[in-house]
């Protein structure tokens, strides 16, 4: 009987620290993002987003906080925020997803893998299926994952009023950078 | 013994299926870090209508500032209600910092120039740091250029200047409340009368209300405690729009005062709102970015 205990408590262990190596984790990631236009360039930063990945599922998550967003004018950031996210209201965006094609990535071998990202982006209150193409660079055991893609304010009913219409893009570029560190049960 | 071992086991598979079982990921990370959050925008420019807002421009940012008050509404039509007499006040307002800001301006009643030094002592906050209200200082000085009015007699440089000392706490309530209380007191140099006092002492109290996103009702009104002022003297109470359209801000307003300096709104004020003696106005706020923050 002690055995049995004793084995199956060593199992749970073993387990529990095999689970935890799957699992990456960031607190300092990096998104930004780029509108474009004519009359104006737009764009900010943000180097507190916290992200998890799962390398056995492929599941990873987002959380944004909107307000660690930093302009370079401090009016842009204050519309950003009183204005378009109204991030007093949704002060958080997040993303939920997987990455498609998990089989082409070996996440312990150092190596570059092209994945493609499906999930579900929420933003201003609004959740939208979204599919972004990134790139996962595995190194000495630590993974980062880089990703471009465009999302449109229409879609998460920011609305732009016609005076500004000209100086804000249509689509906004946006930019994930994380270095992703083994997350330790 | 044996069915403490169990108990125990039993525990252990229970912890390792709630462990497997989960599917939000981000709560492996386990509660997040408190930061600290500052209250913003708590009026849309610096300025309430006449006397100063709790808000300062943020660091490298320079705000212009070009003010308008028309004649009295009750000029009549004759005068377009007002709108044939303009007094303007040209003015720049920099952010040394998020905290400090300086300013100067030119008004053409009285052709006075001011500058002053604005600091916010707190800043009202929550999250980590809580600080229930904003508490900022400012200290102008105003500089009369109009010509004497008895040139024959000996006139002192020093009998031109006027100073401000107010203390602006306030609180923003909620996304669109925002109130603030001004305990002021000006010191003017040289005064008409007698019966003037050299120091008046005021309390001033100022309101904003958001309607939309991009528009606000501004109240704002001075007190100046009794027995200081001659009896012509009015207290200065203003009623305003402030419309915002990107990077500008328009602010509409009615005010019974002619002046856009404290001295001059706080203690010159003779126009009265009951007989009509309302001036319609308007401040137009352009910012700048002249040092930009570290973003990168």
């Amino acid at each position: 009987m002690k055995k049995i205990v004793f084995n199956t408590l060593l199992l749970v262990l073993l387990a529990t620290a095999v689970q935890a190596q799957d699992k990456f984790f960031t607190k300092t990631g990096k998104i930004s993002f780029f509108s474009s236009t004519p009359m104006e360039d737009i764009e900010a930063h943000n180097k507190t987003t916290t992200s998890v990945i799962d390398t056995k599922t492929g599941k990873l998550e987002f959380a944004v906080l909107m307000k660690a967003f930093q302009f370079e004018k401090a009016l842009m950031e204050e519309h950003f925020n009183e204005n378009y996210v109204e991030s007093g209201k949704y002060p958080k965006a997040s993303f939920s997803g997987a990455i498609a094609n998990l089989s082409d990535v070996n996440f312990k071998k150092d190596g570059t893998y092209k994945v493609t990202v499906k999930g579900n982006l929420t933003l201003h209150g609004v959740t939208k299926a979204v599919e972004a193409p990134g790139t996962i660079i595995v190194k000495n055991g630590v993974v980062n994952a880089a990703s471009t893609f465009n999302i449109s304010p229409e879609d998460y009913k920011i609305a732009i009023p016609n005076l500004v219409r000209e100086k804000i893009a249509k689509q906004i570029k946006v930019t994930v950078d994380m270095n992703y560190e083994p997350l330790k049960g | 013994m044996k069915k403490l071992k169990y108990t125990l086991l039993l525990l252990c598979l229970l912890v390792y299926t709630s462990g497997f079982a989960q599917d939000d990921l981000l709560s492996l990370l386990g509660e997040e870090e408190e930061t600290t959050e500052y209250a913003k925008a708590s009026f849309k420019t610096t300025r309430v209508i006449n006397g100063h807002s709790l808000e300062n421009v943020a660091g490298g940012v320079m705000d212009l500032k070009i003010s308008h008050r028309f004649g009295m509404l009750n000029t009549g039509a004759y005068n377009l209600f007002g709108l044939d007499q303009a007094s303007i006040r040209i003015g720049l307002d920099y952010g040394i910092n998020d905290r400090l800001m300086i300013g100067g301006g030119r008004s053409s009643h009285n052709k006075v120039y001011d500058g002053f030094v604005k600091y916010k002592l707190l800043r009202q906050s929550s999250g980590k740091k809580t600080m229930p209200i904003s508490l900022a200082i400012l200290s102008g000085v105003y500089l009369k250029t109009i010509e004497w009015q008895q040139p024959e007699r000996e006139n002192y440089f020093s009998s031109r200047l006027e100073y401000t000392h107010q203390l602006i706490l306030g609180r923003k309530f909620s996304e669109g409340t925002t109130l603030q209380f001004m305990p002021t007191v000006v010191h003017r140099n040289l005064v008409p009368t007698a019966e003037d006092a050299h120091d008046v002492i005021l309390i001033g109290v100022a309101a904003r209300q958001k309607l939309t996103k991009r528009v606000a009702i501004n109240v704002e009104y001075y007190y100046a405690l009794p027995e200081q002022l001659p009896a012509d003297r009015k207290n200065s109470l203003a009623i305003g729009f402030d419309i915002e359209t990107g990077g500008h801000v328009f602010q509409l307003h009615f005010t019974n005062s002619t002046s856009m300096i404290e001295p001059g709104f706080m203690t010159e004020t003779i126009g009265d709102w009951g007989k009509g003696d309302i001036h319609f106005g308007f401040n137009v706020s352009r910012v700048f970015t002249i040092r930009k923050p570290k973003t990168e």
